[in-house]
């Protein structure tokens, strides 16, 4: 019989980052590398780089501004895009 | 039993896949994130109709990297025991059945078949993630949402009071009954844990406050001091009840002292769903916050 299980995927829903209305822009030098950012991204877009600093994934990042939130040392900004143009 | 859970306790392998259908800073997907990484990926989860079975999205796809059975708004606990009992039959030892479900699927529609699980003492662990209204639908009123909340279907805020769902299953004396909330989730990772590797048989509920950006009325980055807010004002308390005791967790271990905890002005007056309220009105939920304390607070240390 034919399976029609829906497998897991990446963008289940899309390229959520086109949601974005707001980029966070990590200043890594800043960063502490305490991982708040990682543990509270509702969407599991930040990830470890081979540093153990964190990276955002700005395909599926739909810009909540979390991370920029919780960041105890400020190492997160929240950029508005400007009117008309779409944020990758 | 209060091992606390820290950042590196927890796997940086993610179970549920970004891109997904949340809207931006939802904190049951937070908290769904955080819970699978507890439980690992012999998990079997059970969904009824609530913003989890739209986070999943549509077919072909799903952001979910566990087996997840979607199912009838009120059948959520009775399913979860078919599963327990197929994969007893099965023997199939070491697969967790996790039942995840709004309060709209716990606190009304799936209260019956949760009590009826909760009387059976399936062994499973159920989550009610409480947004306090039904979210997923367009926010209307249900069993858990506050006095005094604004909802579509309460448009001058709501006359009931929040129905209290963990002390229901208290009543039903099974293993382990939990409070928690999204914005402290390495607190409900430690009693996801605890619930899990707990020896006895049964089932183990944990109730977890979920803030929601649209639904409550603020911005989405807010969702972590909207839930922080929650248990710094007293609002929410955080506890665990097993072996006939209460024990309080985290941070509201401190606030059993009225001036220890912060003004609930402060959590209201952030959300749009209380913008609607007067001075006296804060000062009435304000009452009934310290009368629950006061309640609370004789129970505890009570081992019956």
């Amino acid at each position: 019989m034919k399976s029609i299980l829906s497998k897991p995927s990446e963008g289940a829903s899309g390229l959520t980052g086109m949601w974005r209305i707001k980029r966070p822009i990590m200043d890594t030098d800043k960063c502490n590398m305490c991982m708040l950012c990682w543990l509270y991204c509702p969407e599991g877009t930040i990830t470890k780089r081979a540093g153990g600093k964190p990276r955002i994934v700005y395909e599926y990042c739909k810009g909540c501004g979390i991370c920029a939130e919780v960041c105890p040392s400020k190492a997160i900004i929240m950029l508005r895009r400007e009117k008309g143009a779409v944020d990758r | 039993m209060s091992s606390v859970l820290t950042i590196k306790d927890l796997t940086e392998e993610e179970f549920t896949l970004p891109g997904n259908a949340a809207c931006p800073g939802c904190a049951a997907a937070l908290s769904l994130r955080i819970a699978l990484k507890v439980l690992g990926p012999k998990t079997i989860m059970i969904v009824p109709a609530s913003c989890i079975s739209v986070i999943q999205g549509y077919y072909p796809k799903t952001p979910c990297r566990v087996p997840v059975l979607n199912v009838a708004f009120a059948s959520t606990a009775a399913a979860g025991s078919g599963a327990v009992a197929a994969l007893e039959l099965k023997g199939k030892s070491g697969v967790k059945v996790l039942c995840w479900a709004g309060d709209g699927g716990t606190a009304d529609i799936g209260l019956q078949a949760l009590s009826g699980a909760a009387e059976r003492n399936e062994n499973m662990i159920y989550v009610c993630y409480d947004n306090e209204a039904y979210m997923n639908t367009g926010t209307q009123r249900s069993g858990a949402t506050p006095r005094a909340a604004f909802t579509t279907t309460t448009v001058t805020g709501k006359l009931e009071r929040k129905k209290s769902v963990p002390e229901i299953m208290i009543a039903h004396r099974i293993p382990y009954v939990a409070t928690a909330c999204a914005a402290f989730p390495l607190d409900f990772a430690s009693k996801l844990k605890r619930a899990e590797s707990m020896p006895v048989r049964g089932l183990k509920y944990i109730h977890l406050l979920s803030p929601c950006p649209p639904g409550w009325r603020f911005p989405a980055e807010k969702t972590v001091e909207v839930g922080k807010l929650a248990v710094m004002t007293g609002m929410w308390i955080l506890y665990e009840w097993y072996d006939g005791g209460y024990n309080l967790t985290g941070p509201s271990k401190a606030l059993l002292e009225k001036s220890r905890r912060r003004p609930l002005k402060d959590y209201l007056s952030i959300q749009g769903r209380f913008g609607h309220l007067k001075e006296e009105d804060l000062e009435s939920l304000q009452r009934d916050v310290d009368e629950h304390w006061e309640e609370f607070s004789k129970k505890l240390g009570i081992r019956a």
